[in-house]
């Protein structure tokens, strides 16, 4: 038997159903669906009241917070927060002479201003290269004196956050226009530019940064002419920028490969030469796709520079060591190395939400 | 050109657009184009067909060094295409070219994708370039979209856009590479209809496509290739009723046989 089905009239679009919203039919949807889930959900919940409320009491309830003695510490049960108190300027500036501080703090917001302001897409020209002369400016001079009045302070007294910040940022700015010549290299037709990058990236990745280190504060020297003396902090910047732009190319690389031929195509067809292709078409979009591993390696930069510790540059962790050789606080390393902890963290998961902003304004595939 | 008119002698010239010499293309070792020669004139409509992998792309896509010929000779404008990357670039300037998959760049948006080759290659003022680039949307009767991402448009809207934004570099001629192949059923009439347009506007257009009807109506010339050659030519009227090769033939009756 044939059925014909004919609607004369149209149907109007009616609002999508809302599901329940209240808390106990959340958490039967959400936590209790099922046994396992059910099992899951308890002993997550078991492990949660077993660890947090003992490090609470520990790290606020029981804790000796603002100045105080180290015997006054080992008195209380909790933790003992008097040590940043009492160290927090040696963690953050190091060796750095005491009665100019002022410096490397101002050295530091002039940094972290340089940063926030090259998030700004507005500012994504020549206003970058305006904004980071003045804010690496800012910093060296302050940091190195010698003018405007400021005493002059060598470099082996430069040391916590603000060098663990300037090896970081001064790597990644550096680094990222690098590692795209690299990554365009590699993929060049031309053979000789390929082989000096593919050379360069598997040769630079394939050694642990701790090397590169080693071989720029020991080896460089001796090949270097007599009398000539590369600072210690530049040849450990070369060596961070050098490892970064490595892997860094690579990440880019893996951006390039995913876009198709008829992007190349269509620019080619319209005229458009190899830089303009690379530059107006192709990078654009090879790195808005490779915004999430660039980040990672960018965190990861960020966290490696603590190797420099190694070649006795005083960043933020030796900094942290060297303020706990006090005997009378040595014991409560914990807390200074979780005051640290969240240093780190604070800048690394701010690049994280950075990044993840950045992918969000840079979407151009949804249907608005 | 001074006649625009649906007739299809007006627009023509006897000045030489596109001229290919014997050319031959191999891939590895596979003879992908066999002394393939055409000539076409100014404001010449030229269909090429033919079954898949018979090298109908490959031919158009050589015109414009998309893919490179180890034989023979391709002029354009009396300019022959060389290794020679300038002379490359200035061909590329003269020919347009729409492709299958459209390859809007979908980072820019609809007006940016129009304006990028006339500010960048021409060097147009950017003012120059967005009042060239509207005047084409419109042509193509999209003129609304030019604030839009090419990822917000339907096929058919991508096409057209496709479409002006080759215009946009005033081309001598325009390559279609089966335009329409990658379309809805319901879109493929609104990119035929801005193509026949262009046609009586006089525009020198060699398209490779299937759409028959489109051959009838605007090709002075149609061209049937098979395994790397061209196997026949003439004019659509000839062509589709009084075909002489027996490739020709049962090529025809398969693509009409519905």
């Amino acid at each position: 038997m044939e059925e014909t089905l004919t609607r004369e009239t149209q149907t109007p679009a009616r609002a999508r159903p809302r599901g329940s919203r209240d808390p106990i039919g959340w958490a039967r949807a959400n936590l209790f669906n099922g046994w396992f889930n059910s099992l899951l959900t308890i002993l997550i919940l078991a492990l949660l009241v077993w660890i947090v409320p003992p490090f609470i009491r520990w790290a606020i309830s029981d804790a000796v917070f603002g100045a105080a003695t180290p015997d006054e510490c080992k008195a209380a049960s909790g933790a003992c927060w008097a040590v940043v108190t009492e160290k927090y300027r040696l963690i953050l500036f190091g060796r750095y002479p005491f009665e100019e501080q002022w410096r490397p703090l101002f050295g530091i917001v002039a940094l972290v201003g340089m940063a926030l302001l090259s998030c700004d897409r507005r500012f994504w020209g020549w206003q970058l290269l305006v904004i980071w002369a003045l804010g690496l400016g800012i910093f060296f001079v302050l940091m190195g004196g010698g003018v405007l009045g400021l005493s002059p302070v060598r470099t082996n007294l430069w040391g916590g956050l603000p060098l663990t910040l300037m090896l970081a940022f001064i790597g990644i700015a550096a680094a990222f226009p690098i590692a795209i010549l690299l990554a365009l290299g590699r993929r060049s037709k031309l053979p000789i530019i390929s082989a000096l990058s593919v050379g360069y990236i598997e040769l630079i990745r394939g050694v642990p940064l701790i090397t590169l280190l080693f071989m720029g504060s020991f080896m460089l020297p001796l090949f270097m002419p007599t009398g000539v003396d590369i600072d210690a902090i530049l040849r450990a910047q070369v060596a961070i920028i050098m490892f970064a732009a490595a892997y860094l190319a690579e990440v880019i690389r893996g951006g390039l490969q995913a876009l198709p031929k008829g992007q190349h195509e269509a620019a080619a067809a319209l005229g458009l030469g190899y830089w303009q292709t690379q530059g107006l078409i192709i990078l654009p979009q090879a790195l808005k796709i490779t915004i999430p591993p660039i980040v990672n390696t960018f965190i990861g930069l960020f966290k490696d520079t603590s190797l420099v510790a190694i070649v006795s540059l005083t960043d933020l962790v030796l900094a942290t060591r060297q303020a706990l050789g006090d005997p009378e606080w040595r014991q409560f390393f914990i807390e200074a190395y979780l005051f640290i902890m969240v240093i780190y963290w604070v800048f690394c998961f701010f690049m994280s939400k950075y990044s993840q902003h950045l992918e969000r304004s840079l979407a151009t595939d949804r249907r608005s | 050109m001074a006649h625009a008119t649906a007739n299809a002698e007006a627009g023509r010239s006897d000045e030489i657009m596109v001229d290919l010499q014997r050319v031959n293309k191999w891939y590895g070792d596979f003879h992908v184009l066999k002394d393939v020669s055409l000539t076409v004139r100014r404001g010449e409509r030229i269909v090429v067909c033919g079954p898949s992998g018979s090298g109908k792309s490959t031919l158009i896509r050589c015109i414009n060094r998309l893919e490179e010929h180890q034989q023979g000779r391709i002029l354009v404008e009396n300019i022959e295409l060389t290794n020679d990357v300038k002379n490359i670039e200035m061909i590329r300037r003269e020919v347009g070219m729409v492709f299958q998959s459209f390859n809007l760049f979908p980072h820019l948006t609809v007006l940016e994708n129009c304006t990028l080759a006339p500010l960048w290659v021409r060097k147009m003022p950017q003012r120059e370039a967005a009042a060239v680039a509207m005047k084409f949307l419109e042509r193509v009767r999209i003129p609304e979209q030019a604030e839009k991402y090419p990822g917000q448009l339907s096929g058919g809207q991508q096409q057209r856009v496709a479409i002006a934004r080759s215009l946009c570099m005033m081309p001598q001629v325009m390559l279609f590479d089966e335009p329409t192949s990658a379309l809805d059923p319901e879109m493929i009439k609104e990119v035929l209809d801005v193509m026949v347009e262009l046609a009586h506007e006089g525009m020198t257009m060699i398209c490779v496509t299937h759409e028959m009807g489109f051959a009838k109506s605007v090709a002075d010339n149609v061209v049937f290739m098979d395994q790397g050659e061209i196997v026949e030519m003439a004019p659509p009227a000839e062509f589709f009723t009084n075909p002489r090769s027996d490739r020709t033939k049962a090529f025809l009756s398969q693509i009409l046989a519905h």
